[in-house]
């Protein structure tokens, strides 16, 4: 395989990913986790 | 037996007061060779006609002081006091983080040592020969085992996002390290870079911009993550945004290098694809920034009484400027007037005193006193007098350099009907010596102010003694 074709897979993968995090986040976003991990600096006082 | 078991139920900050102390003392040296060079800059007699203490010697002395020794022994402590926080373990592997400690500040002595005697690779924010590059890999790959195995054993589910921040800064410097150092040496003192050329050039500003980002920029966004809920006491402003815009961050820094070579040798087009990805990345600067000072909404009457709180968010004030700054400098017809003046000097500074130093001040502040079993600070104004010295400073030096900069940059370009140069260099030069007696101003104001933060975290180390902090006993699994 040729090496620029390599660097396009690989730059689309990480745009599709980046896109494919923003959904994940976007549908999580009012979930106990993200509220649970946001006070993790509190647990320990 | 008893004791082995309150050992073992303790975190290990005594690595993290090494740093801590160290982060300060070294903070103090740095920032005062960038006082003297800026004198030189303006009473070139001050070089005292020696190699040695010549500005191009001491120059590099002072950027890696001031960025690998007390910006990284700031990250070394912070990293180290919040991954053992946020994870609810002990560090992992004690002797080797106390291994991180002493080897780093052997780069550090080395440093010190060769840069003035001339020794340099001659890579910006790269120059330290080979021997000493090699140091800074087996610190930098134990700080790794210590910081991920730490984040291995956690005693909770998630991992915090300062964590993701400061395992992305330590991973990346690995990396970044490795590759822009590789070099076949033709002695103890001296090698050659492995790259040639434009390849070179290119590698060295992939190493440089991400060094910005990832060391000046995640490692300190991971101090900002933990510390500014800490001190305002409530949790950051939208958890979903931090992982939004640390992704972004992560997939689009390393594009941006190519912008501090336009107009060189470099394709045209891989200036341009760097311009495009410092345009994009004000977005997920600018996320960082805004996460972090939402956090303070309902809460900003603690500005007024806090002059810790103060120093984070007036940090994260100079971070959003800076970070509007430097996408437009990386815009090429911009950057054909910026590139080569004090404007980018100017620039570098608003993010290094102004959101670096005052975020790392501010973390220190928060530390110290916890470290050492004190309620606070030894003295609560020299903190509020330290805060107006620097932020005076740091107003003067960003502003006198715009004005320089733009000055220069406009005369190197006037040129007259008959398409002669209307001024000469030295000219230029001449123009400039008001505005570097102003960022000598600003910069002593700053240097003194921290001084004073030697003095008060001195004070309340002596006052107090080594705090052991202990695990939560029951852990919620979050």
């Amino acid at each position: 395989m040729d090496i620029n074709t390599l660097r396009i897979v690989t730059t689309v993968v990480s745009f599709i990913v980046f896109i494919g995090i923003l959904i994940w986040v976007w549908r999580n976003r009012n979930t106990s986790d993200f509220k649970d991990a946001a006070n993790l600096p509190f647990k320990d006082d | 037996m008893q004791d082995l078991d309150i050992e073992a139920n303790t975190y290990n900050d005594s690595v993290v007061r090494q740093f801590s102390i160290m982060a300060v003392v070294w903070g103090v040296v740095g920032m005062l060779v960038g006082v003297i060079i800026a004198a030189q800059l303006v009473w070139p007699e001050l070089n005292l006609g020696l190699p040695w203490t010549s500005f191009g010697r001491l120059r590099p002395l002072h950027t890696n002081a001031v960025i690998f020794a007390f910006g990284g022994c700031t990250l070394f402590a912070t990293s180290y006091y919040v991954v053992q926080r946020t994870c609810q373990v002990k560090l992992f592997c004690g002797k080797l983080a106390s291994f991180t400690f002493w080897g780093w500040q052997l780069v550090i002595l080395a440093a010190a040592i060769s840069l003035p005697l001339g020794y340099t690779q001659a890579k910006e924010y790269a120059e330290l020969e080979w021997p000493i590059d090699i140091l800074i890999a087996v610190v930098w790959v134990s700080y790794a085992i210590v910081f991920f195995g730490t984040i291995a054993k956690r005693k909770v589910k998630h991992i915090y996002v300062a964590n993701w921040f400061f395992g992305a800064f330590i991973l990346t410097v690995a990396l970044l390290h490795i590759v822009n150092s590789a070099a076949s040496p033709a002695s103890f003192t001296k090698s050659y870079s492995a790259y040639a050329g434009v390849q070179d050039a290119m590698v060295q500003w992939w190493y440089g911009h991400n060094a910005v980002g990832f060391f000046l920029t995640a490692g300190f966004l991971g101090i900002m993550y933990y510390f500014v809920p800490k001190q305002a006491n409530r949790p950051v402003y939208s958890y979903s945004l931090s992982i939004v815009h640390f992704w972004a961050l992560i997939f689009t820094y390393m594009w941006a290098g190519p912008h501090h070579l336009h107009y060189t040798a470099l394709p045209d087009w891989t200036q341009s694809l760097g311009m495009a990805f410092s345009l994009i990345l004000l977005a997920p600067s600018w996320g960082g920034m805004i996460n972090g000072m939402m956090t303070m909404s309902g809460a900003w009457h603690k500005l007024r009484t806090d002059p810790i709180l103060r120093f984070m968010i007036v940090s994260l004030s100079f971070y959003g400027m800076s970070t509007f700054e430097g996408p437009m400098m990386a815009i090429k017809t911009v950057n054909s007037l910026s590139h080569y003046t004090d404007w980018t000097v100017g620039h570098v500074h608003s993010g290094a005193l102004g959101w670096v130093g005052l975020v790392s001040m501010g973390a220190l502040y928060y530390m110290v006193p916890r470290l050492f079993g004190q309620k606070q600070m030894h003295s609560m104004k020299a903190i509020e007098m330290h805060f107006w010295l620097a932020t005076v400073g740091i107003v003067l030096y960003i502003s006198s350099l715009w004005i320089s900069g733009v000055m220069e940059g406009l005369m190197w370009r006037a040129i007259n009907t008959d398409g002669t140069l209307t001024y000469t260099f030295v000219e230029s030069v001449k123009a400039k010596h008001p505005y570097y007696m102003i960022r000598l101003l600003g910069g002593l104001l700053y240097l003194s102010g921290m001084i004073i933060m030697l003095w008060n975290v001195l004070k309340t180390a002596t006052s107090g003694k080594a705090a052991t902090a202990t695990i939560p006993a029951v852990t919620a699994h979050a």
